[in-house]
């Protein structure tokens, strides 16, 4: 490898071998996890504390992060949910009258290790022809070959149960805005607030369930609806959590919605095959086709799962969006049930705004089954 | 949907003339609309007045006519052609303009031809100042106060609604911001409401609360018939709101917004695009935001393919005028692929992975007495664009680019750091900002000082400080004592090795840039090329298309085959801009058909050389040594071509030939001799070929000296120049001193001429390729205008009118025995003045010239072509050479003394023409001819 420096600070280490040689950002220390790219320009911020992203570590494609600083508005969660983040060029001067701290101090606050001044491009396209894998971020003076072993210990994502990690511990409501019209249950396997933000701007009142709440709990509230959120890891893992809810909703006729993880769980209650990716999607810039309209959609994506196209699919949903880049199902309508699900992310933040109009269709199944 | 069958000929309206603020852009965006059609099975009409340009070469259109941009012409076009549909959005304000004139007229209409590309009554909603506004307030789009003014009367009582001054002033319907302007004083009012009154067409000018100061930001954006909407490319205004966009530095993406912001922007353009009528198209938009509180107001929108449109294809890779031209005929986004990765869809938004600064290119220098602060009338002649990993390696990329004679951002030798001059500087608006920031931030600034008097986004002038701050480490340091990572970190922040000689000579002894080079040779610092690929690595993507950077991977394969590298023109100035593109676009066609790898450097984003699919490679690079070489040294061509990118290509063949790079066509020591004026007279006199009397001087003294024996006027010539920068006409001693004071300030390097100037003579202009055996005459022009105006700024005239058959005789055989002498291979230009039969050689220039595409257009010959296929070996007899000219085609030069009001429009030797158009007549009655032959005199001057 060219143009690396003799003096470096910080490593990032490939299960696979390769070594990148760069400088330390945040707190100093070693974080291991799945190696996974982000094309967005913007929002960082939003990236780093998105729940789904628990435990990975985080390339930013864009060369400069921090510019704008950052601001305690932006956060989707109440933590940073990457285990450590890998950029080209770091900002500490930050210029955005809305921010309340610069980028260093936020990693400092929420104990982040990370690594710049690498050669970002390299190690996307490594991923990108060698499928997502497992990587160490070290500050330690240890050998590269160690590293390079810690890497290859990590755990792999395929099976893992993350959203344990990131969900409540304990339910919590959340007022709509202005009139309550909907009574909404959430079942958050690591809901980003903007989702939260998106239902209550639609007149849903939310009680935010934990991942493994009772369903009696859920029950007793007596929601008009039910959606599931986004989250981390392996879906096949997370399913059984999901199951009872999943199965009471469709037997009372409450009309369900999911995102991302929750459209995976929806997907599987009805026997559909849900695999790894080789590469995931994670953008803002994702075309999407909403196939009755053939309208596109510029979507926020992430996720690293994806429903298997077959021919089961057919007999038990409508598939309504596919991916322009690789056909991808990316929305589904269910046959059986008032339920449709959504692969990507209509709150975006980050990214474009252009499938909000998704909650709408929620609140019009709502409607028509109240 | 697909594309539509009920159409089949389509009229493609082009921009005409080079002008200020509509530049060559439109010819690459003419290019892309004309292969974007013909691909799809559509025949193609083209009208288009500017002959320097590939879109009007024959290869590109089934119909072309080289004629006026006149409603008289579009008539007779469609009379004879019968089009069904229009696509008058790739022309720029020009080709707008004329067809909503036709609109108007209900032409359109009653000849059943269908505007595809644009909405006309968008257009009107978008000219119309007033009509955008009511429109944007219906939409809920916030904008500055203002209010239409069609008298003085009302542009004084707006003011006071607004609360006073400053204000700024903007006319309806004109082009590149002309006659607009910020206004501080009430004399400036009256002065500029009138100006402007005058300029706009409908006589409306708007009157708009001034936000200067506020940060500004362009969004790029497609839209298709089904109505969906993509952002190919955002772009921020280094410089705030106050300044033309195309003035300004700009940066590519945004870097300073939160996602938040940015998203609001988008809503927000998405909205207006589809609020101003139905249409499938290219569009801009341009807004500001408040610094203190992010408040969001829309300034403006272009229906239409635009300068940024141009720097946004070039910056993202994604061809904005070619899938434009898609959707104008009926594909929707979902429909069409990513040309870029052949395997994703091109109904996207692209995500970059670098960091692209553009930079404009003033040509002040021409124009004495002219304002140089920057305001709302566009005053750039030309932009480079620079790319890099970082901002602070694609800005020091962007002034390697410039070709002004720097280095970099600073620390490159020319020192000045007076801090009243830096101050003042800094205050006023003028082109070198970035330059002075860096200097006040050496002279010890801190970021919020610089911040309050600029106005400056404080990210970019802490990222101007952190190239400050590497400076200041590595002057304490030695070539021996620098350490490889410190070299690298400058080197990946852009710094080029004369800026790091520089500051090691700080240290002590005086290096060199070669010795800097040789070390990172050494060390293996050498930098790697990476691709653009509109997606940030996302999906594998073929196209050829490179930047430079100091990292890991390298991604540019070298091929095996014989490989041509061609130096383009760099940023368009004047005497160096769209016709130097169209020749380096035929010779990389030339090399490529003769079976080289034809490998293509430039940095110039308006133009069709920097298309992706032009070259077999693009190298998207400063026209700089350093650059250059970093890429010849990879790809080890078997030479290159230096003789179609103008001047800036030709200055690097002296080190060419040192570092024994092979160069085609005419031997280097011919090209260089030619520009030694002092040797080029010994030449003519051993050839017994007369050259007006002349001496060569050094100093005030010599040049009196001179002057007074040969007597006068005399012409006063610096060498190395273009476009005749520096030359002047002095009529007495006090002229010639105050002249030959300012040559001395400027080119001190040289010996400069005083020639006689002969009065009263014909000029011409002949322009030839050579093969060492026989001449190609590939033209003789006569200038209509008598010697001593610059031959970019006459009206020149193919065939002469005037010379007798003993005069044409004399120049053919003159031009004969020049091309022998000297060796050529390929092109030789010589000019020549006329004085009865007597025949004087001026210059001779052994390379492609500014006429070339305008003798290939008068011809329709592709001179261009002939000229490099000669320098790569091939012979004249395989070429059919036949001129299909039928009477006169005249070359008529256009000015931009209309953006320049406090300067008086003169002519002399120096060139002020920013572009040209071609004109075919019959006869001498006709007023293209009769106009200049009886002002012909009239603006000699010096």
């Amino acid at each position: 490898m060219t143009n690396t420096p003799k003096q470096y600070s910080a490593r990032l280490a490939l299960s696979d071998g390769l070594i990148f040689y760069g400088h330390a950002i945040g707190v100093p220390g070693s974080v291991g996890g799945e190696c996974c790219f982000n094309t967005s320009m913007t929002g960082y911020q939003e990236i780093f504390t998105d729940p789904s992203y628990f435990g990975q570590l985080m390339v930013m494609t864009y060369p400069h992060i921090g510019n704008y600083g950052t601001s305690a508005e932006d956060d989707e969660a109440a933590k940073v949910m990457i285990s450590g983040l890998i950029i080209r060029s770091f900002t500490e001067r930050y210029s955005n009258p809305s921010a309340d701290a610069s980028l260093r101090e936020y990693m400092e606050t929420h104990q982040l290790t990370g690594i710049q001044g690498i050669d970002t491009r390299q190690l996307v396209k490594h991923i990108r022809e060698k499928g997502v894998m497992n990587a160490v971020i070290s500050t330690e003076n240890v050998s590269d070959e160690e590293l390079v072993a810690k890497a290859k210990e990590w755990p792999s994502m395929a099976g893992l149960e993350l959203s344990q990690h990131v969900t409540r511990t304990e339910a919590q409501s959340f007022p709509a805005e202005g009139e309550s019209v909907y009574k909404v249950a959430v079942m958050d396997y690591g809901v980003k607030k903007t989702i939260l933000d998106q239902l209550r701007a639609r007149g849903c009142s939310l009680r935010v369930f934990p991942a493994q709440a009772p369903l009696e709990d859920v029950k007793e509230w007596n929601p008009d609806g039910v959606f599931l959120s986004n989250g981390p890891g392996d879906p096949n893992a997370t399913a059984p959590f999901a199951a009872p809810i999943l199965e009471w909703a469709k037997k009372e006729s409450k009309p369900l919605f999911g995102i991302c993880l929750g459209h995976q769980l929806m997907a599987l209650s009805e026997g559909c095959a849900v695999d790894k990716m080789f590469v995931g999607h994670r953008g803002a810039n994702q075309p999407v086709q909403n196939l009755s309209t053939k309208l596109v959609e510029i979507t926020t994506q992430n996720h690293g799962f994806a429903v298997k196209e077959d021919a089961h699919i057919e007999k038990v949903a409508t598939v309504t969006h596919k991916n322009l880049n690789d056909g991808s199902i990316e929305g589904l309508r269910f046959k059986d049930f008032t339920g449709f699900c959504i692969q990507y992310h209509p709150e975006a933040s980050p990214g474009p705004h252009d499938s909000r109009y998704l909650f709408d269709e929620f609140v019009k199944d709502l409607a028509a089954s109240s | 949907m697909p594309k539509r069958d009920d159409i089949h000929k389509i009229l493609i309206i082009g921009s005409g003339p080079i002008v200020i603020g509509q530049a060559c852009e439109f010819d690459y965006s003419g290019t892309q609309a004309c292969k974007s059609l013909r691909e799809e099975g559509y025949e193609v009409v083209l009208i288009n007045s500017n002959p320097a340009t590939i879109m009007t070469d024959p290869m590109m259109a089934d119909a072309i006519y080289l004629q006026p941009l006149t409603p008289a012409s579009i008539k007779e076009i469609v009379e004879k052609e019968r089009p069904d549909a229009v696509l008058p959005t790739m022309g720029g304000q020009t080709a707008l303009n004329l067809a909503r004139e036709l609109y108007l007229d209900g032409y359109w209409e009653k000849e059943n031809i269908a505007v595809i590309g644009v909405d006309m009554d968008a257009v009107n909603i978008t000219e119309d100042r007033q009509l955008f506004r009511n429109l944007m307030e219906d939409i809920g789009i916030t904008q500055c106060r203002s209010r239409t003014a069609e008298s003085l009367l009302d542009a004084k009582e707006i003011v006071e609604e607004l609360g006073g001054l400053p204000i700024v002033i903007r006319p309806s319907f004109t082009l590149g911001g002309t006659g607009g302007g910020i206004v501080w004083t009430a004399d400036e009012l009256e002065r500029k409401v009138l100006r402007g009154l005058e300029l706009s067409p409908v006589h409306q000018v708007l009157i708009e609360e001034s936000i200067v100061g506020w940060k500004e930001y362009e969004l790029e954006l497609l839209r298709d018939a089904n109505d969906n909407v993509v952002i190919i490319c955002s772009i921020e205004n280094v410089d705030p709101m106050g300044v033309h966009t195309g003035d300004s530095v700009t940066v590519a993406p945004t870097q300073t917004l939160p996602d938040k912001t940015y998203q609001r922007l988008r809503d927000a353009a998405i909205k207006m695009m589809r609020s101003i009528g139905t249409f499938a198209g290219g569009c801009n938009v341009q807004f500001a935001v408040s610094p203190d509180n992010e408040t969001l107001v829309a300034i403006e929108i272009n229906p239409r393919v635009s300068r940024s449109s141009a720097l946004a294809s070039k910056a993202t890779g994604y061809p904005i005028a070619k899938i434009a031209t898609k959707l104008a005929i009926g594909y929707t986004l979902d429909e069409l692929p990513n040309p870029i990765t052949g395997v994703s869809s091109a109904c996207f938004e692209p995500s970059i992975d670098y960091v692209v600064v553009k930079s404009p290119r003033f040509n002040f220098d021409k124009f004495p007495g002219v304002d140089e602060t920057l305001s709302t009338q566009m005053k750039a002649v030309g932009e480079a664009m620079a790319i890099g990993r970082t901002f602070t390696e694609a800005l020091n990329k962007a002034w390697q680019s410039l070709e002004i004679g720097r280095a970099g951002l600073g620390a490159d030798g020319y020192e000045e750091l007076d801090p009243r001059e830096v101050s003042h500087r800094l205050k006023h608006p003028f082109w070198d900002r970035t330059l002075q920031i860096r200097n006040a931030c050496k002279l010890g600034a801190s970021v919020e000082e610089i911040q309050d008097i600029t106005k400056f986004d404080p990210w970019f002038i802490s990222q101007i400080q952190t190239l400050v701050t590497l400076e200041n480490k590595a002057e304490g340091k030695t070539l021996e004592t620098i350490t490889y990572d410190e070299l690298l970190e400058l080197k990946q922040h852009g710094f080029s090795d004369v800026q790091i000689a520089w500051l090691l000579s700080k240290g002590g002894d005086t290096v060199h840039e070669d010795q800097v080079r040789e070390k990172r040779k050494t060390q293996k610092l050498t930098p790697v090329f990476k691709m653009v690929d509109t997606c940030a690595g996302e999906f594998p993507a073929q196209t050829p298309y490179y930047y430079s950077t100091y990292e890991g991977e390298n991604e540019s394969v070298k091929t095996d085959r014989e490989k041509v590298v061609i130096l383009g023109s760099g940023p368009n100035r004047i005497g160096q801009g769209i016709e130097f593109d169209y020749s380096c676009v035929h010779a990389v066609l030339a090399a490529k058909e003769m079976g080289y790898e034809a490998i293509m450097i430039n940095c110039n984003p308006e133009t069709v050389s920097t298309d992706f699919d032009v070259a077999d490679k693009l190298y998207f690079e400063p026209i700089f040594w350093e650059r250059v070489m970093d890429i010849i040294d990879f790809e080890q061509p078997k030479g290159v071509i230096l003789q179609v990118g103008g001047q800036t290509a030709l200055k690097l063949g002296k080190r060419f030939k040192e570092a024994g790079i092979h160069i085609f066509g005419t031997e280097f020591e011919w090209i260089d001799f030619a520009e030694d004026r002092g040797e080029f007279t010994k030449f003519l006199t051993k050839l017994d070929i007369p050259f007006p009397k002349y001496g060569a001087a050094r100093s005030v003294e010599d040049a009196i000296t001179i002057a007074e024996e040969i007597g006068y006027p005399v012409l006063i010539r610096p060498s190395y120049v273009l476009g005749g920068q520096g030359m002047r006409i002095a009529v007495k001693e006090d002229e010639l001193r105050r002249y030959v004071d300012t040559i001395l300030k400027t080119h001190p390097e040289n010996d400069f001429l005083i020639d006689r100037y002969l009065e009263q003579a014909v000029e011409v202009d002949f322009d030839s390729v050579f093969d060492g055996e026989e001449l190609h005459e590939s033209g003789i022009m006569q200038h209509i205008e008598p010697a001593g105006v610059h031959s970019g700024d006459s009206t020149a005239v193919i065939p002469t009118y005037t010379l007798s058959d003993g005069v044409l005789s004399t120049l053919r055989d003159y031009q004969k025995r020049i091309a022998k002498a000297m060796n050529i291979v390929g092109f030789l230009n010589v000019q020549y003045a006329v004085k009865g039969e007597d025949v004087y050689v001026l210059e001779a220039n052994p390379r492609s010239t500014r006429t070339i595409p305008f003798l290939a257009k008068a011809h329709d010959r592709p001179e261009a072509m002939v000229g490099v296929k000669v320098m790569l070996g091939a012979k004249l007899k395989e070429f059919d050479l036949t001129s299909k000219l039928e009477g006169w085609a005249i070359k008529e030069p256009v000015f931009p003394f209309d953006k320049f009001p406090e300067v008086k429009k003169e002519l002399g030797p120096e060139m002020k023409s920013t572009g040209e158009s071609i004109y075919f007549m019959d006869n001498f009655e006709d007023e293209h001819f009769r106009k200049p032959y009886e002002f012909k005199n009239l603006y000699l001057s010096k």
